[in-house]
């Protein structure tokens, strides 16, 4: 069993980013030709915006060196941009690396997405031909496999149906059901798990977890940590490109958080691409429970305070300030400041935001924050993943075994009315 | 891409090896063939979805082809009186307009063929060569169709066939490798600049007036014959109206200027396209 499948070593993958994109010849002529004109005249760089001087190579992933062993199930785990799609990539041969190089022993199948190919004219039979020959499937396979795919999907009724009139939700289940029965010997898998309701999430980690029993090999890739611990016994933490960390899943992924969460007071929220040059720069993140303690975690009941730290460089007026909730891939919520009249240069000016008690369920949630000028709708700044924290049950403080009564995301306090009751225990004339 | 798979369906397994892309790449025909059942299905995906949602459906296929007869049969046959060799003007352009709509058609569609399926090719392995080859197969079941109603119209107009239709197979096939040799090419363009959509619609209208569709190849003076030869449809046509209308053979000095054309574009069609695919999935 201790075979090694997949071995890579030195792996690196670079991008040119800024100019390069554009993909119409006269966009090219266009910037030659006001790179001519700029040196000509004598113009100064500065004067152009920002991101149109970004031309710059730009290592997705570097220097990653790693084994798997028959058998194992291993998680990727990192913040957006870390490298990890970057990875599975190469790993599924979509895009080349650039340096480095990878061995695989074994049947590859990858699912970075399910339903690739899926054409919304043909019918659920028709698509699971198309989606399993695309996957990699051989016709006979998936004949072979053909009910059992049905059947997983519970889309009995409707296999002679064009897709494009299935609800979101048969839709997912069908794509997902043909993709749980490829049979590799090394699966990859990108989060694919955060599509469908929560009962069918459940069967499709069961899926996925007797995938690993019979031996395979799985490269899994996720921002769910509950399932990351539910699923794999090893964990990769790739962080800016690099492999920073390996090993057990609970420690590797209690790094992480730590990591994470540590990075919400310690450091300063980074400079990413999508930073705007302006006069406000929201500079820190602190969560804060109702001991005024500094956390990652809040239990469910608890208040929850979020405390924004932002650096003003020069006076700004009538600024908002927003934050935006996002769990399960979702942006469920966003909640803005009223205008603020006006702000003084600062290094450290607070914006406090309460969440009251019982309100967010128990959960990961992403943290967007921004800022923008009410009147002009100018944006002054966007963190789009500035941080994560986490809601824990009460009851069992963990994520897994949520109440079924209150899934989702938000409690709410509903009315309820009902039409005339009956004890049963009482004698029920009829 | 420059991994290689080495498939072993013997108890061994197959071994994956995934490098850097170093120069120019080897066709590996072999994994080609592997993935032939992902070309039918493509093909057949095509096929089956072009007509859905259409009430006169695959009629489609004969409609096109037979009112472009008739409005040439009248604007160049009768009006301009354009002369057709002593065959009727209508089996004379119908002739040529089949190679003729299948090629355009499937240049069209597979220069659109790696944009036009940007999801696939960020999200799934396999050889892109996939994609342009099945719009050019795709395109031969409309010219299936359409050909029948030629059969008609030549049974109507009492042309008999000669000998030479056992090689109009041979005429059909240049007429594929033309389209996607340029195909390979502009598809591949395509992905990094989107310019080429805005230039294949004029290309092909351009293309048209520039091969004998609506007049004979005769009416190019002598020459300039070698010129005219340079556009390999006029040897797919030309071929087309011999092998079926019995009209004088096509010069062999010309179809070998067509067919020298066809490979060149062909050859360095697939070695562009090579060049540039592990590319696809990082600019499409």
């Amino acid at each position: 069993m201790s075979e090694t499948v997949i071995k890579v070593e030195n792996l690196g993958k670079k991008y040119r980013l800024g100019q390069d994109h554009s993909n119409l010849l006269s966009e090219r002529l266009g910037n030659a030709l006001r790179n001519v004109t700029r040196c000509l005249s004598g113009n100064n760089l500065s004067t152009l915006p920002p991101h149109v001087l970004q031309e710059r190579d730009f290592w997705a992933l570097k220097d990653v060196s790693f084994e798997v062993k028959r058998g194992e199930v291993v998680g990727i785990i990192g913040r957006n941009g870390a490298g990890k799609s970057t990875l599975l990539k190469i790993l599924s041969r979509i895009t080349a690396p650039t340096v480095g190089k990878v061995e695989m022993f074994g049947r590859v199948a990858s699912l970075l997405e399910v339903g690739t190919g899926f054409h919304p004219e043909l019918t659920g039979r028709e698509n699971i031909f198309l989606n399993g020959a695309i996957l990699g499937m051989s016709k006979v396979e998936i004949q072979r496999r053909f009910d059992e795919i049905v059947a997983f999907a519970e889309v009995e009724k409707f296999l002679d149906t064009p897709v494009k009139r299935y609800s979101s939700g048969m839709y997912v289940r069908l794509a997902f059901a043909v993709a749980a029965h490829l049979e590799p010997e090394i699966l990859v898998v990108d989060e694919v798990l955060a599509v469908g309701d929560m009962q069918f999430q459940k069967k499709c980690l069961g899926k996925m977890e007797s995938v690993a029993r019979f031996g395979r090999t799985v490269l899994f890739v996720s921002h769910n940590m509950a399932s990351i611990k539910k699923l794999c016994s090893k964990v990769m933490y790739l962080k800016e490109g690099r492999l920073v960390a390996e090993g057990a899943t609970n420690n590797i992924v209690g790094e992480y958080l730590g990591e994470y969460f540590s990075s919400i007071s310690g450091t300063v929220l980074p400079d990413t691409m999508h930073r705007v040059h302006s006069p406000l720069q929201i500079r820190r993140i602190e969560f804060i429970n109702s001991l005024g303690q500094e956390v990652a975690a809040f239990e469910y009941g608890e208040e929850i305070l979020l405390r924004l730290i932002l650096e003003i460089t020069e006076t700004v007026r009538n600024v908002r300030v927003g934050i935006g909730l996002v769990a399960e891939g979702l942006r469920i919520t966003t909640v803005h400041t009223p205008a603020i009249k006006a702000i003084m240069p600062s290094k450290a000016f607070p914006v406090i935001c309460r969440i009251s008690q019982d309100v967010l369920l128990p959960n990961y949630y992403t943290v967007q924050l921004g800022a923008h000028d009410a009147e002009t709708g100018r944006g002054l700044d966007w963190v789009p993943d500035a941080a994560i924290f986490q809601v824990l049950d009460v009851a069992t403080r963990s994520m897994n075994e949520i109440d079924e009564k209150e899934t989702g995301f938000f409690r709410l306090d509903p009315h309820w009315e009902w039409g005339e009751e009956i004890d049963s225990g009482k004698d029920a004339v009829r | 891409m420059s991994g290689s798979v080495k498939e072993n369906y013997f108890g061994q397994t197959h071994r994956t090896v995934i490098t850097p892309p170093k120069g120019w790449l080897s066709l590996d025909l072999k994994e080609l063939w592997a993935y032939r059942e992902l070309l039918s299905l493509l093909v057949w995906r095509d096929v089956s979805v072009r007509y859905k949602q259409s009430v006169v459906g695959i009629g489609w296929a004969v409609i096109q082809p037979v009112m472009t007869m008739i409005i040439f049969s009248l604007i160049f046959g009768r009006f301009a009186g354009l002369p057709s060799e002593g065959i009727p003007y209508p089996v004379f352009t119908y002739c040529a307009l089949l190679p003729w709509n299948y090629f355009a058609r499937s240049l069209g569609d597979s220069s659109d063929s790696l944009v036009g399926s940007a999801n696939l090719v960020t999200k799934v392995y396999f050889p892109r060569l996939i994609l342009p080859l099945s719009k050019v197969f795709a395109g031969l079941i409309d010219f299936a169709i359409a050909f029948v109603i030629l059969l008609l119209l030549m049974v109507w107009y009492r042309v008999t066939p000669t000998a030479g239709v056992l090689l109009l197979p041979i005429f059909l096939l240049i007429a594929m490798i033309s389209a996607l040799g340029i195909g390979l090419w502009l598809t591949a363009l395509n992905v990094k600049y989107r310019d080429v959509k805005f230039v294949v619609p004029f290309l092909t209208q351009f293309w048209m007036y520039a091969s004998p569709v609506a007049y004979s190849a005769t009416i190019v003076p002598e020459q300039w014959r070698w010129l005219y030869a340079l556009n390999p449809m006029v040897g797919v046509i030309e071929g087309f109206r011999w092998a079926l209308l019995g009209k004088a053979a096509p010069d062999f000095a010309m179809m070998a200027i067509s067919l020298s054309i066809v490979v060149v574009f062909f050859v360095t069609g697939l070695f562009y396209f090579k060049r540039m695919e592990q590319q696809f999935a990082d600019i499409i």
